[in-house]
């Protein structure tokens, strides 16, 4: 074997933290208790920030219209449930499929262009589906959101319970699920071509690779795990509402995944917990003017550099 | 019609006052500030509050609002965004949102999220025919002023000294920086303008847009649209940006009420997917 074949198994190869928290996930099922609706929540953002981890941690796209697909996700899930059939799994694959294929559509808009160009683009096309969803009304209940979808039991044994329990075993098999996936196609030779084209494109282009199909492939692919993140979402509340594709859905995930770093998948979990314990002790605090806080741990992580948050034997060193 | 297009007109151009600083700033230092929003906030509330707390007349409230915001501007620029221009775009993107989010809760906490009225003077009020077009006075009136604005930005661009060297700096800073420029210079300069130009079209804007705390958050994808659709290599570009968007707005208002901003988002993405330099950009050096 060659020493670069054996550096790429060696990166491949599982960690033992990465075990560790494995087992720290099961555990958290059996002592969940009345947390379980919070870690529910905490699960479904973990798997909404690893998809937008694969396109911009690794593909280098800044979007800032993520929510698209998770909102999307979430009304083609509560629509399926309450008009077709019930069942959650099938609803969930029928979401997958749904918004891998508007994520297909709109990777062609995410090619071409400057930062600022996607940006926008991806916020154009939040906005487009936020004003569809609340026009149609007839179909999504607009501004007052889709109500009375009742979900089935799960695998037609386990009944979605008050208390989250199911709900939250659910999430957490799919965001583990996510996890898989998401390592498996990070340490294939796709993923190392991603990183590449990430920090350099022209050079990518060069030794003769083809940019465009595997943006679109890597934005597919994220649009369909935040679809799944969205109708997680809508089958354990039972509920979907225009909040799904709203701005601030899609500056909350960028946020978790920069707090929990980015380029490493595990940043969307740890940035999850970590955002929202951030957000139930200082909105018990101050419960109106907690956003003010947020920008404040904004800036300033920025301004020292947010590489450095989840580095902390970096604190003391001078950039 | 021809009234829906003189309003039109009037709101792009006061949405070309309130952009424009935004759009020199990202040509000239490719930086992405979503916080641009938030100095025409400022401008707007320093109008309001001279007026209904103090009883400044609202023409001298106008200058006012541009000198504080220009302040402000020059003081976060030394302070907060020179250290972000080295960064990438996330970083930016983030760095600003924090910015606005902090902006929206402190006047909230300190003003009240109500929607603030200002009642301007009476000869601005009222609106008179011209050849069967319904003329709103206080609509004209900001057309003329953003008119002359418009006039006075063009002329220090194309014919004084500083405008000589902003316009080097945009097109490479590096080599600027070789010939003696002082691009820092410029650039604080540039900045506290924007920033002033913004926080006048916030004070002018306030009647006509509204003014509440989340202002920034409701108009920051207004901007944006200005300077990516007008491209950042010009001033004419985001100026017919502008009164595109404004018309496009006022029409889509008014002929199709439950299609508005979904008109404006469609026909943004598609422009940018064709021409993602913007309209009237072309591609430079970076």
């Amino acid at each position: 074997m060659s020493a670069v074949q054996t550096s790429l198994r060696a990166n491949a190869a599982w960690r033992w933290w990465e075990l560790a928290l494995g087992v720290v996930a099961l555990l958290s099922l059996f002592f969940a208790g009345s947390h379980a609706l919070l870690l529910n929540e905490i699960a479904i953002l973990a798997l909404f920030a690893l998809s937008l981890d694969l396109i911009l941690g690794f593909a280098g796209i800044v979007s800032l219209g993520h929510a698209a697909f998770f909102g999307f996700g979430a009304y083609v899930a509560a629509l399926f449930a309450k008009h077709v059939m019930p069942d959650p799994l099938v609803g969930l694959v029928v979401a997958m499929v749904a918004s891998a294929g508007l994520g297909a559509l709109s990777s062609v808009l995410v090619l071409r262009g400057s930062d600022l160009t996607r940006l926008m683009v991806t916020l154009g096309v939040a906005a487009v589906l936020y004003e569809l969803a609340n026009k149609l009304d007839w179909l999504t209940g607009g501004a007052d959101g889709l109500q009375g979808v009742a979900m089935g039991p799960l695998l037609g044994r386990f009944e979605f319970d008050l208390y989250g329990r199911t709900a939250y075993a659910y999430s957490l098999v799919v965001l583990v699920l996510g996890v898989f996936i998401a390592r498996r196609v990070v340490h294939s030779p796709f993923g190392y071509s991603l990183k590449a084209l990430r920090d350099n494109r022209l050079r990518a282009t060069s030794i003769g690779m083809s940019v465009n199909a595997r943006l679109a492939a890597v934005y597919t692919l994220a649009a369909a795990l935040a679809g799944v993140a969205g109708a997680l979402l809508a089958q354990t509340s039972g509920f979907a509402s225009l909040d799904g594709l709203d701005f601030h859905r899609s500056a909350d995930v960028m946020l978790v995944l920069v707090i929990g770093g980015t380029g490493y998948l595990y940043g969307g979990i740890f940035g999850a917990i970590a955002f929202k314990l951030l957000h139930d002790v200082i909105s018990a605090w101050t419960p109106q003017y907690w956003t003010f806080w947020l920008g404040l741990f904004l800036l300033v992580l920025m301004l020292v550099g947010r590489d450095r948050l989840i580095r902390p034997w970096t604190w003391m060193k001078k950039r | 019609m021809l009234t829906l297009l003189f309003d039109g007109i009037a709101y792009g151009m006061l949405l070309f006052v309130l952009a424009v600083g935004l759009a020199v700033t990202m040509g000239l230092m490719n930086f992405i500030n979503l916080a641009h929003g938030a100095f025409a906030m400022a401008g707007g509330y320093v109008t309001v509050l001279l007026m209904n707390r103090l009883g400044v007349p609202f023409l001298a409230t106008l200058p006012l609002a541009f000198v504080f915001t220009a302040l402000v501007g020059a003081l976060l620029e030394r302070t907060l965004y020179r250290p972000m221009y080295s960064r990438p775009h996330l970083d930016q993107v983030l760095f600003s949102l924090g910015l606005v989010f902090m902006a929206v809760t402190a006047v909230d906490y300190f003003i009240g999220s109500q929607q603030q009225m200002i009642s301007v003077p009476s000869y601005l009020q009222g609106r008179f025919d011209l050849a069967a077009v319904g003329i709103g006075k206080y609509r004209l009136f900001i057309i003329v002023i953003c008119g002359l604005l418009t006039l006075a930005l063009q002329m220090v661009l194309s014919r004084t000294r500083f405008g000589s060297r902003l316009r080097a700096a945009v097109d490479d800073p590096r080599v600027a920086q070789g010939l003696g420029i002082n691009v820092n210079q410029v650039f604080l300069m540039t900045f506290a303008v924007g920033s002033g130009l913004a926080g006048l079209g916030g004070a002018l804007g306030a009647e006509v847009l509204g003014l509440d705390p989340t202002f920034p958050l409701k108009f920051m994808v207004y901007f944006l649209i200005v300077v990516s659709v007008g491209g950042t290599t010009t001033i004419t570009g985001p100026l017919l940006a502008a009164l595109m968007l404004g018309i496009a707005d006022v029409m889509g208002k008014y002929y199709a009420p439950k299609l508005g901003a979904f008109i404006v988002y469609t026909l943004m993405i598609v422009i940018l997917t064709l021409r993602p330099q913007g309209l009237f950009g072309h591609k430079g050096a970076k």
